[in-house]
């Protein structure tokens, strides 16, 4: 405590080891061990409980799962009947589960883009106001702080609900239209106007939060030299100042969209499940994957192998993407 | 003095853990014999949540009356199937447990053989709830209640329209077309059109099953796809009630009128008759071509787990209570919520049973009820009601349909038979 530390890095490793050949010049290699092996210990002891967490509750029950799938795991996790691989042939075959992957993949090509121009459209507009800005970002913000769960129970039972007195049938009834079942109904599909709206409800505002932030890292100077150079306000100067100057940001955004929606099962499962299971629409993979595996049917390997497709599934379209977006390239 | 702050840090950390740990210690949620008396071993008693007022304290006073084991109760809210499944994987799951017990529990040795408690008196259990607890001659579950379904209609509203209660499926459809306003609509089968609610109600109703004696395919017949297909009318012609608030096990829908008939259990009998006093009437779900009407029952089964450290003692209360305690189970069966005993002799002896609306759900249950074979596991049940479902709500093709179905369930089937 009596040395001076003005800076705690330097204080952990420059600062030490200037501090040893001065104390003690006849054995200059031991404290250098020493001060390496101390390193190590605090090293494990920082890295250590996350480390262990990781591996016991992340690497072991996915290196568990990938085993279970080779195996007739029924209602059990020490399987002794090894089948191969059977249990992925039959997934990949089994129409329930590659019909939850288009299901999913319809989503996904939806969900992503339409959250983005929400959020961005969002972002502009409460950027160019000049009162009241921050009353305006909270509210948007706000339905953010929600859970999927609560505005899912919301959406269904209050708002979609398929009788007379629901708040969309009400609103709708005052113009004479008779009373949709929201969620019920397959044809026209209306339960994706509900699973989407609750996803943009609750999403849009966090990213706007995102955009706000890369608008207000622009500089003015470039919206200056634009106007100095005769660029019209509006479409021109979003279309080849604040796009492009927002890259960054798009690609964390999109990267963002495209894991959530692979997390997608809180408001699919709480808008569309009953106590007798899931309607065999809008069903995508995890939920899918969850009636089969952690259901009453335990079928681990079954529902392991579906995992582990799916893993495979999410590391090309993330590493592609990574890839297609120039993920970590410096940018210039 | 560096070392010694972080040294500090690192055992204050230390202590801390330490203190968790051990808090954990005392508290594993076994054995701490709340809601228990007498001496013995412990014993973890499952139930899932009952809606009813008084069953979790009635089910403790049971556990605390017996005295060869100290009993504890776990009332269980959320997806109990789900979570008894997983807790029989484990040590710390329950000794004593309410499950159905499913096919794959049982073949997978993880509940125990309870054929002998019931002897002498198995004739004395309902033999339609019995035969889904028996695998290959053995018993795995002891009936507690008998729980079944049928349809409910608003007597007013029929004789507003001129119409009687329908003894066919055909006129099922076309009465719940006649009642349906635009205030009101004809018949309330579930949010999702019918498909969970019925499962395989409709193909007994004419005259076919899930799973035949021999453990094969019981619908693979032209009639299945005639009877499925005449529930897509209903949807067709816009007679049901969708997306109402509360599903159909709840009898919110009927009651708030928004529906004049509504297929739901026996247990919502007491608020019907509560709030609507004498305008209703129940029937089972009526026969389609040569078939019969039918209603489902089903009942959950006191099961021992296999990796009880007490299974003796285990069995000994399941014996204790859901055998010869026929006080305890008259009780269980009709104080709270309203069940048949699943004990023929019981089930005569309630008063409760013998007039208006209960009287005739005995009846429908002694005359044409039917249980859900033990074969007809869930692997089954998800693809037979992922085709009903598109069959009533996508106009799918009954046939074609069921040909997968069919497919899918002989398979099924094949793999639990081996």
């Amino acid at each position: 405590m009596k040395r001076s530390a003005p800076d705690p890095p330097t204080d952990l490793l420059t600062g030490r080891e200037a501090a040893a050949p001065a104390g003690s010049r006849r054995r200059p290699a031991l404290p250098a061990l020493r001060t390496r092996g101390r390193d190590a210990l605090w090293f494990w002891i920082f890295v250590g409980p996350f480390a262990l967490g990781l591996g016991v509750f992340t690497y072991i029950p996915l290196a568990w799962s990938v085993y279970l799938s080779f195996f007739d795991a029924h209602n059990t996790v020490t399987p002794d009947h090894f089948i191969g691989l059977g249990n992925y042939t039959s997934m990949l075959r089994d129409g329930a589960f590659t019909g939850s992957l288009t299901t999913f993949a319809a989503f996904c090509a939806f969900i992503v883009p339409a959250t983005y121009l929400l959020s961005l459209a969002l972002a502009l507009m409460v950027n160019r106001l000049r009162r009241a800005q921050a009353f305006f970002r909270s509210v948007f913000f706000l339905p953010a702080a929600c859970s999927y769960v609560v505005a899912a129970l919301i959406w269904k039972m209050s708002i979609f609900n398929g009788v007379r007195f629901g708040l969309a049938n009400t609103v709708l009834g005052w113009f004479g239209a008779d009373q949709t079942a929201w969620l019920s109904t397959t044809s026209p599909p209306w339960y994706w106007l509900v699973i989407v709206t609750v996803r943009l409800w609750l999403q849009a505002g966090f990213y706007m939060i995102l955009f706000l932030a890369g608008l207000q890292r622009i500089s003015p100077v470039l919206y200056e030299a634009a106007a100095v150079d005769g660029a019209r306000p509006g479409w021109q100067v979003f279309r080849h100042i604040t796009f492009p100057q927002l890259r960054a940001t798009s690609v964390a955004v999109v990267l963002l969209l495209v894991i959530n929606a692979f997390q997608a099962f809180d408001e699919f499962y709480n808008l569309l499940s009953d106590a007798r299971g899931y309607p065999p629409y809008a069903r995508p993979p995890l939920v899918y994957l969850y009636f089969t595996a952690l259901g009453q049917e335990q079928n681990l390997g079954y529902g392991s192998a579906g995992a582990v497709i799916l893993a495979l599934i999410i590391a090309v379209v993330t590493v592609g993407q990574a890839r297609w977006f120039g993920l970590g390239r410096k940018e210039d | 003095m560096t070392v010694s702050r972080r040294m500090l840090l690192a055992a204050g950390a230390a202590t801390g853990a330490g203190a968790a740990l051990s808090a954990c210690g005392s508290n594993t949620g076994r054995g701490d014999g709340s809601g228990s008396a007498g001496k013995g071993p412990a014993l973890q008693q499952w139930y899932h949540q009952y809606g009813e007022q008084g069953t979790e304290q009635a089910v403790q006073r049971y556990a605390a009356a017996y005295d060869k084991a100290r009993v504890t109760v776990q009332w269980r809210p959320g997806n109990y199937d789900q979570q008894t499944a997983a807790a029989l994987l484990t040590d710390s799951g329950p000794d004593v447990f309410e499950g159905s017990p499913t096919l794959d529990q049982i073949r997978g040795g993880q509940v125990v053989d309870l054929t002998d408690l019931i002897e002498g008196v198995k004739d004395d259990f309902n033999p339609a709830v019995l035969a889904p607890k028996t695998y290959r001659g053995r018993i795995w579950g002891i009936p507690q209640v008998i729980d079944m379904q049928m349809l409910f209609y608003r007597k007013s509203l029929l004789a507003k329209a001129h119409i009687d209660p329908p003894t066919t499926l055909d006129e099922l459809v076309d009465a719940a077309k006649a009642l349906t306003s635009k205030q009101v609509k004809g018949l309330f089968l579930g949010n999702d059109g019918g498909a969970g609610a019925l499962g395989g109600t409709p193909l007994y109703a004419a005259g076919l099953e899930l799973v035949t004696e021999g453990g094969k395919v019981g619908f693979d017949d032209p009639a299945a796809a005639r009877t499925l297909g005449k529930l897509h009318r209903l949807y067709a012609d816009k007679s049901l009630l969708l997306g109402a608030p509360a599903d159909w096990s709840d009898p919110s829908a009927f009651l708030q009128g928004l529906t004049a008939m509504q297929w739901t259990g026996l247990w919502a009998l007491p608020q019907v008759q509560k709030e609507l006093g004498d305008d209703f009437g129940v029937l089972p779900f009526p026969k389609d071509g040569s078939g019969a009407p039918t209603v489902p029952v089903g009942a959950y089964g006191a099961a021992v787990s296999a990796r009880s450290k007490h299974k003796d003692a285990a069995k000994a209360f399941v014996k204790w209570l859901w055998v010869d305690g026929t006080a305890d189970q008259k009780d269980f069966a009709l104080s709270y919520g309203f069940h048949i005993p699943a004990r023929i002799s019981l089930a005569k002896q309630a008063r409760q049973l013998r007039e208006g609306a209960a009287a005739d759900a005995v009846r429908f249950t002694t005359e044409h009820s039917f249980a859900e074979p033990l074969l007809w596991t869930q692997a089954s049940k998800t693809a037979y009601q992922d085709a009903v479902n598109r069959i009533i709500r996508d106009g799918a093709s009954p046939d074609g349909q069921l040909r997968t179905v069919v497919r899918k369930v002989s398979a099924e089937l094949d793999r639990v038979q081996r």
